[in-house]
């Protein structure tokens, strides 16, 4: 069969597509609930769907890089089946989360997590936005060229484009585009933001495109004279293909980019996750996703090798595809090509603008709505939903007048895989927010978004800026010197990191620097409770006993939830929900009283239209209270948390049981010690009053039984008993009298008096005990008058004690006894001093101890019963004063120090 | 030229006393005034009863039954030990220490005398009454 192949031709058969197209996905959204919708459900669309990853890059680019690379192309491959063949790791976690979360897009995942912050997910829009501009670029450039290959092809080839350059021919297309992805992709908002007609068509699309590829592959294979003579031939004209650059920095950082952008792209969030209605149909992309990869890549090395072969010299290697059936003058294999080629386009363009313009509207165009209007007037209940269509249309033909923008100013430059790369960067600039966001709870929304910014910033310099070097020579300057002649910021030897692959470079430069942000900024801050709300359900997403916890609570009537649903949902999904609502909680409609569960589905509901961000601000505009109590945030707190604190209070309880018992113990044992002096207490007591009580009976018994008793000893035993007597007497009063003492008790009062005259005294009352025991009181110096506060009866009686102690233990056999007295300072003092052998070093600590004697006091003959010492001390401190033994004197000598009293 | 009785207190009264009854039970008797002047006085007057207070100056009563009971010449020696505390445990090391009679003060003559006369192995006289 022959055929001319013109531009109108081609043009006619790509608008006929294009009807195709709508017919498949009018069925498919028609048929959404019957067998066919079944099908359309199943696992093998959903993977095909997902091969909107291989868009006209893969198409025709991919042979164009063999052509210059060798296997380069593979690295654009193998990335994505590595996280399809882990998919178990973050694929089926990103889609539980976002089907919990009514996640509608990559830009509300980062958000929602990150505290539902509205800034984060306005950065990660703007940024998709500018990423996926050089993106579909490319497309736009890979379809122009199709068509001017065909037209160049052929002498009447122009035909309508007669006139137009390829700039007129991009825009056109572009324009196309964009009306055809507006009728496609905004005729409703749907809850979930599925959209199972473009599905429809892009699965048709995958197999037009896979199909198209092979049939040249096979065509090729077969005019090539098998996959051996190929090669063979290739090798022979000098093209090597295994030659340079194999596994070098740039392979790695390929390989890596291609992993990131299936996860990061926008489209690919939205056929992997949002569109994704089972999450067992993972299991089968798992392995059919990189079985059809493997398919669309296994002729590429062939037809390019053929194409460099067998075409002229110069001729553009990404056009092989199109231009080997061309020339072999097969132009329905060159249709189908341009068909497969085109499908790959349109594909892109169509899911990737969707996905776009839903961020843009949820993220951007409705929160500036918000708040730019009050509740009342936000319009009836369609105004919400028209305005998010309008926003989305706007946002379409805003994003592909970007690619065109772009394709525009870099138009000098031909290859297309490189502009696809620098899509790539872009996007994997989420990638750390994600994973962050999925297995690490600290993550924070102001770490994240300083490092996607970072990041951001970083792919611009590097990467994005690099690319209009052709067209500007600002840029060509900056990219040659660095600006300003700064040349550690040229953009492709960032820090003076020269002789790496630009590639590698700015993906080196931009995620490093992005996830040291992240790890860094995450350690410093600190997250708010919702952020931590936030962490704990993406955290713990498979694990069902946690469930999720609403962030809005308070109080709001079910009329005014209404309203809000209303416009947001439309009014049938609104009143089916509140009716479902009213049915659960069986009671009617205007009783009903929304439960935190039926605000938190409803906020879940919204956020499938709106986003996340949006919907929280919405319905909380609606909801009175606070957005999170305090109670909550504590309800929140970790379960290590919890278990630190309690492990921390049962620390801090048992040492305060431990001071206790200490406390207890100490007193125990201070009771243990008084008890015992007590008890030596009692002895001593016992032992003083059994001693004269003996003598007194044993007497008393002589004198009953023993009848011949002369008068004089009858008369001397009365006498003893009587003195015994009198001494037990004084034993007692002591002990009373050192018992009150010692319990702070004075018996006297103090008053004004002159010690000298109460020294005085006790010397008249010893002066008989002296004699008696041939002991001389010598005069010392004595003061005239000392005025004390004191009683005179109480400080003779310390003197009387001081004075008869010195004369009974003194030893000697000249006993002297000298009593002085001075003022000193403030003071009077007087001293006792006997000659006598003077207290041993062993017995001072304890001469002031109750029934203490020294050996001297033990033989002396009717000895004290050891109180008098105690006894004196405890008066003297009853007065202020001091009584001491005072140290290193030859005999003993005691001072008593009392204070003088004020002179008024 | 032994003695019955020797004496070891220190209260003169007491001492006093305990003099008069023994004299009138009709034994030889002797006295010390303090703990160390005990053991010589047994060495020299090798009395056949020792009557021991418990609280001597110098020496106690109980260091001085130890070193009574620790010399072999003395080890045999018959001892009533005085004690004016009367508590339990001043009998217990008492007896531990090898006393042959505990009295507590105070105490009825006719004990003392009997306690003593028992530990001279003499019957009870046939008192008039």
């Amino acid at each position: 069969m022959t055929m001319t192949l013109t531009a109108d031709l081609v043009i006619a058969s790509a608008v006929a597509y294009v009807g195709l197209l709508f017919f498949i996905a009018y069925l498919a959204d028609r048929n959404t609930n019957t067998r066919a919708g079944v099908f359309l459900r199943s696992p093998f669309v959903y993977t095909l769907s997902i091969s909107v990853y291989c868009t006209s890059w893969t198409f025709y680019g991919a042979v164009g890089s063999a052509a210059r690379t060798g296997l380069e192309f593979l690295t654009i491959y193998m990335g994505p089946t590595l996280v399809f063949v882990g998919w178990w790791f973050i694929l089926r976690r990103l889609v539980r989360i976002s089907h919990e979360q009514r996640i509608t897009s990559i830009a509300d995942l980062i958000s929602s997590r990150f505290g539902k912050s509205s800034s984060l997910a306005v950065l990660v829009t703007v940024l998709a936005v500018i990423a996926i501009a050089p993106y579909i670029a490319l497309q736009l450039k890979a379809i122009t060229s199709s068509i001017g290959a065909i037209a160049g092809a052929s002498q009447f080839g122009r035909g309508s484009i007669e006139g137009l350059d390829e700039t007129g021919l991009a825009l056109a297309v572009a324009a196309g585009m964009a009306v055809f992805t507006i009728l496609f992709g905004t005729r409703n908002v749907d809850a979930k933001e599925q959209h199972h007609g473009v599905v429809a068509a892009i699965a048709f699309e995958a197999v037009v495109k896979l199909a198209a590829f092979v049939a040249v592959g096979v065509f090729v294979l077969y005019i090539g004279g098998g996959l051996d003579t190929i090669f063979a031939d290739a090798v022979a004209a000098g093209h090597q293909i295994h030659a340079e650059g194999t596994f070098d920095d740039r392979w790695i950082a390929m390989t890596f980019l291609a992993a990131a952008a299936i996860i990061c792209l926008p489209r690919q969030f939205q056929v992997t996750v949002v569109e994704n209605s089972d999450e067992n149909h993972l299991r089968t992309a798992s392995w059919a996703f990189p079985f059809y990869m493997l398919a669309m890549s296994l002729f590429t090395l062939p037809i390019a090798l053929f194409g460099l072969t067998f075409l002229p010299v110069g001729s553009n290697p990404d056009m092989f595809v199109l231009t080997l059936p061309l020339a072999a003058g097969q132009d329905a294999l060159a249709l189908f090509a341009f068909i497969g080629g085109f499908s790959s386009a349109t594909s892109m363009i169509i899911l990737e603008s969707i996905a776009l313009s839903i961020m843009v509207s949820n993220h951007i165009v409705v929160p500036i709505m918000l708040r730019a209007t009050s509740d009342d007037n936000i319009g009836d209940g369609q105004g919400v939903r028209r305005l998010i269509l309008n926003a989305r249309r706007l946002s379409i033909v805003l994003i592909l007048f970007l690619g065109f923008g772009y394709f525009y100013l870099t138009r000098a430059s031909d290859a297309l895989a490189p502009i696809g790369l620098i899509s790539f960067t872009g996007v994997a600039q989420f990638l750390p927010a994600i994973l962050a966001g999925l297995f690490w709870r600290d993550a924070s929304t102001k770490a994240a978004i300083a490092a996607v910014s970072v990041g951001f910033l970083v792919w611009l310099w590097s990467s994005f800026m690099p690319s209009f070097a052709s067209s500007s020579p600002v840029v060509a300057q900056i990219m040659a010197e660095g600006p300003m002649g700064i040349a550690w910021l040229r953009p492709h030897g960032l820090f003076g990191m020269n002789g790496l692959d630009p590639l590698a470079h700015a993906v080196f430069w931009s995620l490093f620097l992005n996830t040291t942000v992240l790890i860094l900024g995450s350690l410093i801050t600190k997250q708010s409770p919702l952020e931590h709300i936030q962490a704990s359900v993406f955290l713990n997403v498979f694990r069902k006993a946690t469930g999720e916890t609403s962030p809005i609570r308070g109080s709001a009537t079910a009329d005014d939830l209404f309203l809000v649903a209303r416009r947001v949902l439309g009014h049938k999904q609104a009143v089916a929900l509140f009716s479902q609502e009213a049915k659960r909680a069986r009671l009617p409609w205007s009783a009903l009283e929304p439960s935190p569960t039926f605000i938190r589905t409803l906020e879940r509901e919204l956020a499938g239209s709106i986003g996340a961000a949006s919907a929280h601000v919405m319905l909380s505009k609606v909801v009175s209270g606070d957005s999170v109590s305090l109670e909550e945030v504590m309800q929140m707190a970790d379960e290590t948390q919890q278990a630190i604190e309690y492990s921390q209070e049962l620390e801090r309880t048992s040492a305060e049981l431990r001071a206790t018992a200490e406390k207890l113990e100490a007193a125990n044992r201070e009771l243990r010690r008084v008890d015992l002096q007590k008890d030596e207490f009692l002895s001593q007591v016992s032992h003083e009053v059994r001693t004269p009580m003996t003598a007194i009976r044993a007497f008393s018994e002589i004198l009953l039984t023993e009848r011949d008793l002369g008068p004089d000893s009858r008369e001397r035993f009365v006498g003893t008993i009587h003195k015994e007597s009198l001494r037990l007497t004084s034993l007692l009063d002591e002990i009373l009298d050192l018992s009150a003492l010692e319990r702070g008790e004075r018996t006297w009062e103090n008053y004004p008096i002159n010690a000298e005259e109460s020294l005085d005294r006790a010397l008249r009352v010893c002066d008989a005990l002296a004699r008696q025991s041939n002991t001389k009181m010598k005069d010392g110096w004595r003061v005239d008058e000392a005025i004390v506060l004191a009683d005179p009866d109480r400080l003779s009686q310390v003197m009387i004690n001081l004075i008869s102690n010195a004369i009974k233990y003194n030893g000697t056999i000249a006993p002297e006894v000298e009593v002085r007295s001075r003022i000193r300072g403030k003071h009077y003092v007087v001293e006792v001093q006997d000659n006598g052998v003077g207290i041993p070093e062993e017995e001072r600590a304890h001469i002031f101890d109750k029934f203490y004697r020294g050996r001297l006091g033990e033989a002396a003959p009717y000895a004290g019963a050891g109180l008098g010492l105690p006894i004196s001390r405890e008066i003297v401190s009853r007065m202020d004063g001091k009584l001491d033994l005072v140290p290193g004197t030859e005999g003993a000598c005691f001072r008593v120090t009392l204070p003088l009293a004020e002179t008024s | 030229m032994s003695i019955d009785v020797l004496i070891a207190e220190d209260e003169p009264s007491i001492l006093e006393a305990l003099d008069f009854v023994f004299q009138r039970a009709g034994w030889s008797i002797d006295s010390v005034m303090d703990g160390e002047a005990v053991i010589d006085a047994v060495r020299r007057l090798s009395p056949r009863v020792l009557v021991l207070d418990v609280m001597l100056p110098k020496r106690s009563g109980f260091e001085v039954l130890k070193q009574i009971r620790a010399d072999r010449a003395t080890a045999g020696l018959r001892v009533l030990v005085l004690t004016a505390k009367g508590q339990q445990q001043d009998r217990r090391v008492a007896e531990e220490l090898g006393a042959d009679a505990f009295i507590t003060k105070p105490y009825s003559n006719s004990d003392v005398v009997n306690a003593v006369r028992s530990l001279l192995g003499e019957a009870e006289p046939k008192v008039a009454t």
